[in-house]
């Protein structure tokens, strides 16, 4: 065991603070900081992404034959350290860390070839269809219905809180192909292009209310949707397999290095925030003691996922353990989005309907409490997303516990 | 002791419910919202023909002459109602300190309020004063038998629809004492004041209020000049008491919705409302609603009780309702799943509202620690 870098590793330290100077730009750091629910435009996300591709970055977890960097587990440290550090956009996660592990595992060679390469590049926009109105956290009860045409499939129903689908070229979907006893054995994994004749996507408007093209999370429907043979991934009625395995990736991955981020992004309000009788935020012992007992939870999330992580290598899932970290992580983030709305006072209070619009107006309060509060009710669904947060304890007792 | 309401407060109740059954559900409500005003001034007049304008008032001056209890049930049903119109601004705090003005100002104008002609805002708080009810930097200076008003007032609730604006400033001593402040008050239209207008996250609106050289008669302070600090903490206390109650009655629609969404709501073959885990969530949620109820009618009770006890009473009930207003608004966000989660559903709305009374007039920090210095 060992905390210490070594003269390569602080070299590498050096190339990613270099490649965020020049990649990150001023225009991009404006936009950011002013959305509401963590993303922003379109152009945003592909501009940021597409030069990490250049760069070789943009995979840090997958393997090397495929595109990944092939970082040791001190570089990802560093690297993702370095990014939350510097507060850049999130990866899009849909292509890079759902779909794309299932291809590489279960897709055929001509679907990895097809679809592997547009991913990397940023070149296609995928979204995640698995929820339904009636199958959140009981997936497998899903209705959303592919039959069997001979040469295609047709797709019938309806996905929920799709995230980002207004911006997509693709979705992955998981459809009822047959109705058997077990909910879970008629499930299939099916690639659909949607552009596709008989697609519609509907806004829905959360919390934060931030308002079309900017919302978060869309309902898509499928009425007589024509999808092509080849689209299916592995074996017809094996998708509940696929799609397990596709969400310990989408659970298992890092969150301490944004936590920390919000930690220093705390302090510093907290010592521009004036609390009368001329004291700043940060004189107050109550206050300050808050967030340093949430700086040592944090701490103690980062050495589980380092742990975790430094025994594993690339394109390898964590297993249940990836629930340990979706439950700690979304937990603190909340902490730290409701300890910055305390931070704030008043200032939460002021409602900017279209934070991108105003972009050149004046913001009423200080600058960085434009987005506090939305965040903050928008942050609400970390703990329901992703499987909620009651669903990941439940997966810890049953397959970590064994009860 | 007596903790049963009389004929006549549930009568009021029963008034209050009808009102707001009749003109405002969530679909009128979020339409009041998205109108150009902001608010409901049809809703307002129609407060104003049900007397509800009046409930603290004496008779003498036009009102009901009513006590805390029947505020705290007006405020309880608004409350539930996630009532926009700047009630509480206007009748319990600005109605606070008219209240206690001298004879000739209650004249003036408190049968506006009362008619509902006028809506009164409190221009308190300043950036750098944050809760701290005596760090005021706006400015007024003496000049023969006029002020001159001068500085900056924060999130001014209630503000973009007001006439009148009670504004609390220096006339003397430093930034932060006690003595030396004193109240005016000050037409909204008067020379030099400017407002900067917007909504705010839970549905209301607000204004950033500016003063530049706002000439003021003396005629216009209340009370007497350099002495307003005490009578500002008991009509915030007041304030607090009416927040405390507007609190709990949003808590129960939550709950109610949460429970009633867990019984139909089914996944795995069964309604949610079957998992232990939310069973036992729900009954933490209705354990602090009902720890809030108590606290509420606590400081209610308390209000006329001297200084110290009052004080420590508002502090005691806000640190409970910040708390229990956290925990179930994001306890019923969370039960209801992604649902919880649309601006579609009233759930998220309420969750907002009670995220907004936490830091009206203080969070549960500072409320802890007003308390602790009472003791
Ligand atoms: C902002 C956002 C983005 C999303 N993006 C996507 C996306 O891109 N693609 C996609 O497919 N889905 C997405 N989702 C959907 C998400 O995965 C579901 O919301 C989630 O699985 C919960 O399902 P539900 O909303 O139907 O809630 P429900 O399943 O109805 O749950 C309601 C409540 O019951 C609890 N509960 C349910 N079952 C149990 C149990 N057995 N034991 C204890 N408690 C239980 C839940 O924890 C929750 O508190 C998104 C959701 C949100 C809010």
């Amino acid at each position: 065991m060992d905390l210490n870098f070594n003269q390569a590793d602080i070299d590498f330290r050096n190339e990613v603070r270099d490649f965020i100077k020049t990649s990150y730009t001023s225009e991009m750091k404006a936009e950011l900081r002013r959305s509401k629910n963590g993303s922003a435009s379109k152009d945003l996300h592909v501009k940021w992404q597409k030069s990490l591709y250049e760069k070789g970055w943009i995979a840090p977890n997958w393997p090397v034959e495929h595109g990944g960097p092939g970082f040791t587990t001190t570089q990802n440290y560093i690297f993702e350290t370095e990014m939350a550090h510097a507060g850049v956009p999130r990866t899009v996660p849909f292509g890079l860390s759902m779909v794309a592990p299932v291809l590489m595992e279960f897709g055929t060679e001509e679907q990895k070839n097809k679809y592997l390469p547009d991913i990397l590049a940023t070149n296609v926009w995928w979204c995640q269809g698995y929820s339904e109105p009636g199958a959140g956290s009981d997936l497998a009860s899903l209705q959303c219905k592919a039959e069997d045409k001979g040469d295609h499939y047709l797709v019938n129903g309806t996905k929920i809180w799709t995230t980002m689908a207004q911006h997509a070229d693709m979705i992955f979907c998981l459809v009822r192909t047959s109705k058997t006893d077990k909910p879970q054995s008629g499930i299939s994994f099916l690639l659909i292009d949607m552009k596709s004749e008989g697609i519609d996507v509907r806004p829905l408007i959360t919390l934060d209310q931030s308002p079309e093209p900017y919302q978060e999370v869309n309902q898509v429907f499928f009425e007589d949707v024509k999808v092509p043979k080849e689209n299916l991934v592995g074996e017809e009625n094996k998708g509940w397999t696929y799609a397990k395995y596709l969400l310990e990736f989408e659970r298992g991955n890092s969150y301490s290095p944004t936590l920390y981020r919000g930690i220093e992004k705390l302090k510093s309000i907290a010592k521009e925030t004036s609390i009368g009788n001329g004291e700043n935020l940060i004189d107050d012992s109550d206050f300050i003691n808050k967030l340093n007992k949430c700086e040592i939870e944090i701490q103690a999330l980062e050495f589980v996922e380092l742990r975790i992580f430094s025994a594993l290598s690339a394109g390898q899932r964590v297993g249940p353990e990836s629930s340990i970290l979706k439950t700690r992580g979304t937990e603190l983030q909340q902490k730290l989005q409701e300890l910055s709305v305390e931070a704030i006072g008043y200032w939460a209070s002021p409602f900017v309907y279209d934070t991108f619009a105003n972009i050149n107006e004046p913001s009423i309060g200080p600058d960085y409490a434009m987005t506090i509060a939305p965040s903050y009710f928008n942050g609400r669904k970390t703990t329901i997303y992703a499987g909620s947060n009651e669903i990941q304890r439940n997966i810890i007792s049953k397959a970590v516990l064994g009860l | 002791m007596d903790f049963s309401f009389s004929e006549e407060q549930t009568l009021l109740r029963n008034t209050i419910q009808s009102f707001l059954q009749d003109n405002y559900d969530f679909d009128s409500r979020k339409a009041i919202i998205q109108s150009e005003d902001g608010m409901s001034k049809e809703n307002w007049q129609q407060l104003a023909e049900l007397g509800l304008l009046g409930v603290p008032f004496s008779e003498a001056d036009g009102g009901l002459d009513f006590g805390p209890v029947e505020t705290m049930i007006v405020a309880e049903e608004f409350g539930k109602g996630l009532v926009i119109e700047p009630y509480i601004q206007t009748v319990v705090t600005c109605g606070g300190f008219l209240r206690r003005a001298s004879e000739s100002q209650r004249q003036e104008h408190l049968s506006k309020i009362i008619s509902g002609e006028e809506i009164w805002a409190f221009a308190h708080a300043e950036p750098q004063g944050r809760f701290n009810l005596s760090d005021i930097k706006v400015n007024a200076s003496k000049n023969n038998d006029e002020y001159s008003l001068n500085g900056h007032k924060c999130v001014v609730s209630g503000a973009p629809w007001a006439q009148k604006l009670i504004v609390s400033a220096r006339t003397s001593g430093d930034q932060s004492d006690k003595d030396g402040i004193s109240l005016f008050i000050v037409d909204k239209s008067a020379e030099g004041v400017s407002l900067r207008d917007y909504k705010t996250v839970d549905g209301s609106m607000a204004s950033e209020v500016t003063f530049e050289n706002v000439k003021i008669d003396s005629s216009s302070i209340i009370g007497e000049e350099g002495k307003a600090y005490d009578l500002i903490e008991l009509v915030v206390d007041e304030t607090i008491a009416a927040l405390c109650a507007e609190a709990i009655g949003a808590m129960s629609v939550l709950n109610d919705a949460t429970v009633e969404y867990c019984k139909t709501r089914k996944q795995f073959g069964q309604p949610i409302g079957k998992f232990q885990v939310l069973q036992h969530r729900m009954v933490d949620m209705f354990m602090q609603y009902e720890q809030s109820v108590s606290m509420t009618y606590m400081v209610n009770l308390k209000l006329s009780e001297d200084e110290l006890e009052r004080r420590k009473a508002a502090s005691g009930a806000k640190v409970q309702i910040c708390n229990a207003s956290k925990f179930i608004g994001q306890s019923a966000v969370q039960l209801h799943g992604g649902m919880g989660m649309t601006d579609e559903l009233n759930v998220g709305h309420y969750f907002k509202r009670l995220a907004m009374i936490e830091t009206q007039f203080g969070n549960a920090d500072h409320h802890l620690k007003k308390y602790s210095s009472a003791s």
